[in-house]
């Protein structure tokens, strides 16, 4: 908690404290209480637009949080220290250009050659993607054959339910090894032990070596990030594949066929500390930048730690925008807070002139009266605030509600509890009540007493 | 005798819509300990306006007010709130009782403001205060559910709860019947002989004839000060229990 939390705490601390034990606070409670009792409608309908307002912060607040914690996962999941580069084929080498029947871009082995003299950089893990068939006697299944190396299973953080992942000596001796993605395993060994057994991708068959766990699948960002689903992958040794399916990668499309060559479709890049990936990043865009090296855009560089930024940004946008609605609601509720009290007061102004000719001071009469609209604005954020917790955990039934598809979209953020929140917009609404409260309770102090107690 | 008020040379001038108006145009009077006044006079007389600047709710424009030995004519609003609390005590035409409280409640109001403490002691001497004016029974009632006059009797509750120097009643019985402003009329008196000053406003001479001394005004001045015999109180009825007073009050 911040310092301007802890201030506003024992802000509402002091005041409850002075509410509850001494005698002058306690009395001006119960006769705020027990006014607000007497018009309880009235009471509850000029409360609404603090309710609303405190609900809405509370309400808002939490989708904030649970979005920030949506994309920080993903940022985990992607890793922190990670930088992920990625071929992209560039928009001017597409089909139409029917001279290079075979399209080559992306990065290149000397890329990851020149990479590894960076001295930051303490992994890289490449990697090529053939979209193949996989075969095991009459099943087949759709998946996306990766051809990497060990680490990989380290930087993606791949857990293994059976059996290993690819390991140096399969590399260097280009096994026909592989291990399968959870959905691949069951999709294609749906009875029997997949381990030990065969699968065939293309013309050679592979020996499965390991199964990985059921993994969540990671979230695409824009245009340089696709979303990857581990689950449907079969990973085989890099050197496997440069062997056994050439450079070339043949696209079946229907109607018509086309091969790109491409080294590798991806590098992940792990940098030694935090605060070296930014830096690190840059030096790798300056050596892939060269256009001696690449010509043409053809890759595509992702810091995932920069979705951190964003995801600040995003919230420092949300609060701001918070503040704005929460001020005009209870800027709202405020103003109708008042013109309820300034219609009581009018309505006690007799009341006002007995106290008076009874010994109160204009203190007396202010206070009385400050105090019952701070209990009444109280009261609505307690209430607001009460609604925007009930909802925050009531969310996830509500959604499963049958209507509720129309509000929510698919994957959009469950909201958190944000407890700051809690204390800003309970302050405030007690604030409200000081301030929209001090002007019809110095109306009432300064009655004249004599006028008063004549009024009818 | 003890002075509990003394007036000289009171003028008060409102300026009401740029017309001046000049109410009270030269006042002298003082008022002893144990004394029950009637001021009487026509409407527009300013028998109200001086009970106005009697009952520190409004400032004389020139002279001087003493009351219980404090010159009370040039304090601020707040000393005027703290002498309202200590030395004096209302009694209305309309009983002002607050309707969101009870009986009991009612009569503590004052003490609120005096700064007492509410507890079990001053509930005790509101209740024995409830009890001396007859009203034991209704201690929980609300004034709505309450008769005129039971209403005016906790308003005598109340305005004893203080220990009043003075008592300042404004046509303590304009809207009782006969009946009800004898009994009303009664209980002042007893308190008076108990040795409470009472100044009651009035403009019915059978109310006037029950104290000791009448003043009447017209114009803004005193036309004349009289003393009155009044008549002996009809003690037919339940007696009331003074010894009451002499604790609670």
């Amino acid at each position: 908690m911040d310092g301007f939390s802890v201030a506003l705490v024992s802000g509402l601390a002091c005041l409850s404290v002075f509410l509850a034990t001494t005698d002058k606070g306690r009395r001006g409670l119960e006769l705020a209480l027990r006014s607000l009792w007497l018009h309880k409608l009235r009471s509850f309908l000029s409360m609404l637009g603090i309710i609303i307002g405190t609900s809405a912060v509370i309400i808002l607040m939490a989708f904030g949080e649970g979005s920030e914690r949506d994309v920080l996962e993903d940022i985990k999941r992607l890793g922190t220290t990670n930088i992920i580069i990625r071929s992209v084929k560039p928009p001017d080498d597409a089909n139409t250009n029917r001279r290079q029947m075979v399209a080559t871009y992306g990065l290149t082995y000397s890329d990851l050659e020149v990479l590894k003299t960076v001295p930051s950089i303490t992994r890289l893990v490449p990697m090529r993607i053939f979209p193949q068939e996989t075969r095991r006697g009459a099943r087949g299944h759709n998946s996306r054959v990766v051809a990497t190396v060990p680490q990989y299973a380290d930087v993606n953080e791949l857990n293994l339910i059976q059996g290993r992942f690819l390991v140096d000596d399969d590399d260097q001796r280009m096994n026909n090894v592989c291990v399968l993605g959870n959905e691949t395993a069951k999709s294609l060994f749906p009875f029997d032990e997949p381990l030990g057994s065969s699968v065939k991708l293309g013309e050679f068959v592979y020996v499965v070596v390991g199964i990985l766990a059921d993994r969540m699948p990671t979230g695409g960002t824009g245009g340089s990030q696709a979303a990857e689903d581990f689950n449907q992958d079969i990973y085989i040794p890099l050197q496997t594949a440069r062997g056994r399916f050439g450079e070339r990668i043949m696209l079946r499309a229907a109607g018509s066929r086309s091969a790109e060559k491409v080294d590798m479709h991806q590098i992940t890049v792990t940098v030694e500390d935090i605060d070296k990936v930014r830096p690190t990043g840059e030096i790798v865009r300056a050596i892939l930048g060269d256009p001696d090296r690449h010509p043409r855009q053809d890759w595509a560089l992702t810091v995932p730690l920069d979705r951190l930024e964003l995801v600040e940004r995003t919230k420092a946008n949300i609060r701001q925008s918070l503040g704005i609605y929460a001020s005009i609601s209870l800027l709202v509720g405020g103003i109708g807070i008042m013109n309820v009290m300034l219609a009581t007061v009018t309505e006690r102004t007799r009341e006002v002139g007995i106290r008076r000719a009874l010994g109160a001071r204009r203190s007396d009469i202010t206070f009385q009266f400050l105090i019952e609209t701070m209990v009444q604005t109280g009261i609505g954020g307690l209430l607001g605030v009460a609604f925007g917790v009930v909802y925050v955990f009531a969310h996830a039934g509500l959604k499963a509600l049958p209507l509720a598809a129309f509000l929510f979209q698919e994957g959009s953020p469950s909201p958190i509890l944000h407890v700051p929140s809690i204390t800003w917009s309970l302050s405030t609404a007690v604030g409200v009540g000081v301030v929209f409260g001090i002007y019809p309770a110095l109306r009432a102090a300064y009655m004249d007493p004599i006028e008063a107690l004549r009024h009818v | 005798m003890t002075e509990v008020l003394r007036i000289h040379g009171l003028h008060k001038r409102y300026s009401h819509d740029s017309a001046e108006v000049h109410a009270l145009k030269g006042i002298d009077l003082v008022v002893n300990q144990g004394d029950f006044v009637s001021l009487m006079g026509p409407s527009g007389s300013g028998k109200s306006t001086l009970l106005n600047v009697l009952g520190c709710l409004d400032r004389p424009s020139e002279g001087s007010y003493h009351l219980g030995g404090e010159d009370v004519s040039r304090m601020g609003d707040d000393q005027l709130s703290s002498i309202r609390s200590r030395y004096l005590g209302f009694i209305f035409q309309q009983y002002n009782l607050l309707p969101q409280y009870t009986v009991v409640e009612n009569i503590e109001i004052p003490l609120i403001y005096q700064g007492v403490r509410l507890n079990a002691e001053s509930r005790t001497r509101c209740v024995a205060l409830a009890e001396l004016v007859g009203l034991g029974h209704r201690l929980d009632h609300r004034p709505m559910q309450l008769s005129g006059g039971q209403q005016q009797r906790v308003a005598i509750a109340r305005s004893l709860v203080n220990k009043p120097h003075l008592i300042l009643a404004d046509e303590p019985t304009g809207n009782l019947d006969t009946k009800t402003s004898h009994e009303i009329m009664t209980l002042l008196s007893r308190l008076n002989m108990s040795g409470k000053t009472i100044v009651m406003v009035t403009h019915e001479n059978d109310i006037a004839k029950w104290s000791k001394r009448i003043v009447r005004m017209r114009d803004g001045v005193i036309e004349s000060d009289e003393a009155n015999i009044p008549d002996p109180i009809d003690d037919s009825g339940p007696p009331l229990p003074m010894h009451l007073l002499e604790e609670a009050a």
